[in-house]
């Protein structure tokens, strides 16, 4: 379905994303809200919800004061707003996240999720999904899946004129 | 010499004073509270950070909204909160300061917030805990005699970056007894090492300390003059409690030269906001027109305290 950059054995963000929307098409409910997790999951959450049949309320939430690394690492700089502008109580939530790994930037925002109500569901959304688990979550819908060696990051761009990239950098802060 | 409040990596591990502490961190505590704010909007107003921690109030002199929003903070974050009156508990019974310490460490606590009389006890707590190869407790000054109220001076900072943005084309007019003030002090550090080109101290000559030109600060006499184009008005409490020896005539004499009327009001830019650290003493520094005027930011100070506590808290939390 995706074309594959041969430089760095990544698809192409923008044909994996058109892949996603393929998969969610007909099988998301019509007034799921799409909740990405920052940054890379909120550029998506938006994309989707443009080309997704339905309203979708989108939300925005980020992970940082919930996750299990903190007494190791701290706490980041530039941490965002959680925003959720629609009832989580009751609603059904797609999560949105660009790179699927370790699992545990997902156990975070699930766990942050119910401390504002109680989902009828939750579903996982993601662009890429590069294995590598080390919590029991699997994702709903997926883009593309990539293999990946374990020192590497995946990482998901923005350009000025909206148009997605993946690329591989060494391993940094990011990860799950 | 090195900085106490920070570690060989440059991170905050001690937050007793804004004198000296780099913009970078101030712009880092300010930037980490924003997220804070919306915590208290939700269903479940916590978040994980601290769990598992036991956080030590610690208050030599008494201060309900200090401690209360210190103990408001920390719960947020959810960590267990322990309140010490120790006024009226150990050293009454001569226990010394770094022995009821010492006792809270065996304890396992992994921060005190101090609130003392003395000026430098929150940084003599900091050292013995250092000494003592204790650098994993963390010490955060609540106030400290007559010398700094950091947490207080980063929460005005904040409110007045929500309100105006960017501190370099601001006018501050902070008014009242900066004599007596810590508020002041810690406010009058921040805003300098964050580049606010115009702070004025505005009071009588009997409540302005004879060194705060050398902060950086334009001294003003007469009201009138000093409010001209100010864009932040902080108002302080005139400290009766602190006042040794007559330094002023009377209450109803000091509104009138230096209590803050819409008329006063007035003189200052038009989108002016009024702080005040609490407690107010409406008709001494303050007229309830004015603090209960739409230029008024007094209450979302309070709320932004919380914020900006919990910030510095879950910043110290893993240095």
């Amino acid at each position: 379905m995706t074309s594959t950059d041969r430089r760095n054995g990544l698809p192409d963000a923008e044909g994996a994303l058109t892949a996603l929307a393929e998969r969610m098409r007909g099988a998301v409910a019509i007034n799921a809200a799409l909740v990405g997790i920052y940054s890379g999951g909120a550029w998506l959450a938006e994309r989707l919800a443009q080309v997704l049949p339905g309203e979708h309320p989108i939300g925005y939430i980020d992970v940082s004061f919930y996750r299990d690394d903190y007494s190791k690492k701290g706490l980041r700089a530039n941490v965002a707003t959680t925003t959720l502008p629609f009832e989580v109580g009751g609603s059904r939530i797609v999560l949105v996240d660009d790179v699927l790994y370790t699992g545990r930037s997902v156990r975070a925002a699930i766990n942050e999720l119910f401390d504002y109500g109680r989902p009828d569901s939750i579903e996982l959304a993601v662009l890429v999904d590069r294995g590598g688990r080390e919590l029991p979550i699997e994702p709903t819908y997926v883009g593309a899946r990539v293999s990946v060696a374990r020192n590497l990051s995946v990482v998901l761009h923005r350009h000025v004129d909206g148009r997605l990239e993946l690329t591989v950098e060494p391993s940094g802060a990011q990860g799950g | 010499m090195a900085n106490p409040q920070l570690n060989d990596k440059g991170e905050l591990t001690h937050l007793l004073t804004l004198d000296g502490l780099p913009g970078e961190v101030i712009d880092r505590i300010l930037d980490t509270a924003v997220p804070f704010v919306s915590i208290a909007e939700r269903d479940v107003k916590k978040v994980p950070l601290l769990r598992g921690k036991t956080v030590f109030n610690l208050f030599f002199e008494n201060s309900t909204r200090t401690r209360t929003t210190f103990e408001i903070a920390a719960k947020r974050l959810s960590a267990d909160v322990i309140n010490l009156n120790i006024g009226v508990s150990s050293t009454s019974k001569g226990e010394t300061l770094l022995d009821t310490i010492d006792n809270l460490v065996a304890m396992n606590a992994d921060m005190f917030v101090v609130r003392h009389g003395e000026s430098g006890a929150p940084h003599l707590i900091a050292r013995h805990l250092s000494a003592a190869g204790r650098s994993g407790i963390h010490v955060i000054n609540a106030g400290d005699g007559r010398h700094q109220h950091p947490t207080q001076g980063l929460l005005d900072l904040f409110t007045i970056r929500h309100y105006k943005q960017d501190f370099r084309r601001l006018t501050v007019a902070i008014v009242g007894d900066l004599l007596h003030s810590r508020v002041a002090r810690s406010l009058i550090h921040g805003l300098t090492t964050l580049g606010t080109p115009e702070v004025r101290a505005i009071g009588p000559q009997t409540l302005l300390p004879a060194a705060v030109e050398s902060l950086g600060v334009h001294v003003f006499h007469d009201m009138a003059k000093g409010l001209s184009g100010a864009d932040v008005i902080v108002m302080l409490r005139l400290q009766s409690e602190r006042m040794k020896g007559a330094l002023l005539p009377s209450p109803g004499e000091y509104f009138k030269h230096y209590g803050l009327t819409l008329d006063k009001l007035s003189l200052a830019k038009p989108d002016a906001i009024v702080m005040h650290p609490g407690p107010m003493n409406r008709g001494v520094e303050i007229d309830s027109a004015v603090a209960d005027g739409k230029h008024s930011v007094i209450l979302p100070q309070v709320t932004f305290g919380i914020a900006v506590r919990m910030a510095v808290m879950s910043m110290l939390g893993t240095s």
